[in-house]
């Protein structure tokens, strides 16, 4: 029944897929007439070819750039012209060296404001204030004080991810049932063994919440740090193309964006299930 | 110092001001003791405070005045000593049965290896008829097993004193009457020092050596303390034929029905004393028992009579 219901919708999705396409393709192919008009073949060619550049760019020509890219991810012929895989990598490493940064300190730091309400309700001023600041308000600063454009990207990712993990992890511990603290002060429970076997599975689901949170931030900002620091990752590879005015490469990279988007946040759900228990 | 286990002095307990408005006690003047080996129930209405008693016995919670010892020492804070059983199970979803034992065990006993935690938890798992499910989580498990888990933890670290916090409360009359009978057996077999809360006065028959009658709130007290005089080797089937059953049974629901509530305020002082509860043994009592009771109603009433007239 549910094969059969998954089945259905993959073929609906599909449909959906191909009606887009069709229209895209309706609505962006060369006008017939004037190309008939022309009958000077070379001068066609560069007629269409100018169409091509200043008109937005058929379905064929981003499928090129797609097959063009993905047959060879990882190539890499200078500063400026680099595989997909490779700009992918960039952007990856960027966003894991400033997330774990963010885990190792909201972690700890969420689960010391929610073990006190003391922490907590000192905390909660600034993490208003702080939370809502677009993560790139920060580059700036960044960029003067750290002086260095990768570590500034980073610097943007880990200020922003940090945010949603410090809430949930600290939200996470101080709603940990009184009942089960209860059973570990019974049985006089050490701080550490109870801090990583009782509180720490108890807030799991919460706190990964939180992470898959973040990572969803985390990697919308990326994109745009990129396009302002430069350099390398697909942020930069989505500008370089538009100064290129390469349309189509465009496209196609804002496809993997979101493709790459999706995994990521594939991962963490699964992540979630692998912690969450059932009462 | 007195010679007996437990020994809970004056015990008194007034929660902090809810919304600027100061709360009364709920209970006040507790006094009673345990002996070693005694298992002791207590029974009372809903609200009255059963459950504080129990966590400051516990030492989850602070009374407010007075005091509590256990083994001569006084109680301060939890302890590996008391073993609770927590009225909700309390298990940890994301262990198994056996993690949640083990947990626990390995809690008291840190040094023991591997083998020997897991040894020592099947034998207590097995114990309350869980043998067989030692691997699966809790969410697999019926209320009753899951309680079951939670008396098999509460067990395995070998307290000298068993609390117990309306453990069946939530079962069907069924799996309640199996466990009861399950827990019989072990403290018959272990001599277990146990405090345990119920609202189920045929449970309290069958188990208690005696049975803490609590007035209702607030300034709840101890009313009296009911010596159930049957022999220790009962059963949940042959009780019944016992003549003393019945007997106890009427007196601790009239108490309940008619007389928990008028054990609060300055005119029921002057006929009871809280420091020393009266004892009663109305599994011994011939015949007498309806001719006091009459008494007491009477008395009873007049006193309601004079407060109305006071209060108004
Ligand atoms: N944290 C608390 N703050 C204020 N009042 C409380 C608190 N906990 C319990 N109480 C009150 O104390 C009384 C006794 O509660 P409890 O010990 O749970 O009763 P029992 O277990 O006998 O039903 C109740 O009237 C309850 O409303
Ligand atoms: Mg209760």
């Amino acid at each position: 029944m549910s094969a059969k219901l998954k089945l259905k919708a993959a073929f609906i999705s599909l449909l959906m897929l191909a009606v887009f396409l069709g229209a895209w393709q309706l609505a962006t192919q060369p006008k017939e007439s004037a190309v008939q008009a022309l009958a000077d073949s070379e001068y066609a060619a560069l007629m269409g070819k100018g169409q091509e550049k200043s008109g937005f760019p058929t379905p064929g020509m981003v499928g090129k750039s797609f097959v063009q890219y993905l047959s060879d991810p990882f190539y890499d012929k200078g500063p400026n012209d680099k595989g997909i895989g490779i700009q992918l990598a960039h952007s990856l490493g960027r966003v894991a060296v400033g997330f774990l940064l963010a885990v190792a300190i909201a972690l700890p730091v969420g689960f010391m404001i929610g073990m006190s309400p003391l922490l907590f309700k000192a905390f909660d001023p600034f993490i208003q204030v702080l939370k809502p600041i677009s993560p790139l308000a920060w580059m700036p600063l960044a960029l003067y004080s750290l002086k260095d454009s990768d570590i500034s990207g980073i610097f943007v990712i880990f200020i922003c991810s940090i945010w949603p993990m410090l809430i949930n992890t600290a939200f996470g511990v101080s709603s940990v049932r009184r009942d089960w603290i209860n059973v570990a002060r019974t049985l006089e429970v050490n701080p550490l063994r109870k801090a990583f076997l009782v509180i720490l599975p108890a807030a799991a689901p919460t706190i990964l919440t939180g992470m898959r949170i973040s990572m969803g931030i985390a990697w919308l900002v990326i994109v745009a740090a990129e396009m302002l620091v430069g350099g390398t990752g697909i942020g930069y590879f989505v500008w370089n193309e538009w100064n290129n005015l390469a349309l189509p490469n465009v496209i196609f990279a804002v496809v993997m964006i979101g493709i790459v988007g999706m995994f990521l946040d594939l991962f963490f759900g699964w992540l979630q299930k692998l912690v969450t228990y059932r009462e | 110092m007195s010679t007996h286990f437990l020994t809970v002095e004056s015990l008194k307990k007034v929660f902090p001001p809810t919304n600027g408005i100061a709360n009364e006690p709920v209970f006040e003047d507790i006094n009673f003791y345990i002996d070693k080996g005694e298992f002791v129930c207590i029974v009372g209405h809903s609200g009255c405070g059963k459950t504080t008693i129990l966590n400051v016995l516990a030492g989850l919670d602070e009374a407010s005045a007075g005091e509590a010892f256990m083994d001569g020492r006084e109680v301060r804070g939890p302890s590996l000593d008391r073993g609770v059983v927590f009225q909700s199970h309390a298990l940890m979803p994301w262990m198994s049965v056996l993690g949640n034992v083990a947990f626990a065990v390995k809690s008291k006993w840190p040094d023991w290896s591997k083998d020997k935690i897991k040894e020592h938890c099947i034998g207590y798992l097995e114990m309350v008829g869980l043998g067989h499910a030692i691997h699966k989580k809790p969410a697999e498990l019926s209320g009753g097993m899951k309680q079951r888990v939670g008396i098999a933890r509460a067990f395995a670290i070998q307290p000298k004193m068993l609390l117990l916090d309306e453990p069946f409360g939530a079962l069907d009359a069924l799996t309640r009457g199996t466990i009861q009978d399950e827990l019989l057996k072990i403290v018959q077999a272990t001599h277990q020092t146990v405090f345990m809360i119920t609202h189920d006065v045929d449970e309290a028959i069958l188990l208690a050596d005696k049975i803490l009658l609590m007035s209702n709130g607030p300034h709840a007290k101890i009313a009296e303390i009911v010596e159930i005089t049957m022999p220790r080797s009962r059963t949940r089937s042959e009780i019944h034929h016992d003549p003393q059953y019945y007997k106890i049974r009427n007196h601790l629901v009239d108490f309940l029905v008619n007389r928990s509530k008028t054990y609060a305020g300055a005119e029921a002082e002057m006929f009871h004393d809280a420091k020393n509860p009266p004892v009663v043994r109305p599994g011994l009592e011939v015949e007498r028992a309806p001719v006091i009771a009459l008494a007491t109603e009477k008395v009873v009433s007049q006193l309601q009579q004079v407060k109305h007239a006071v209060n108004q």
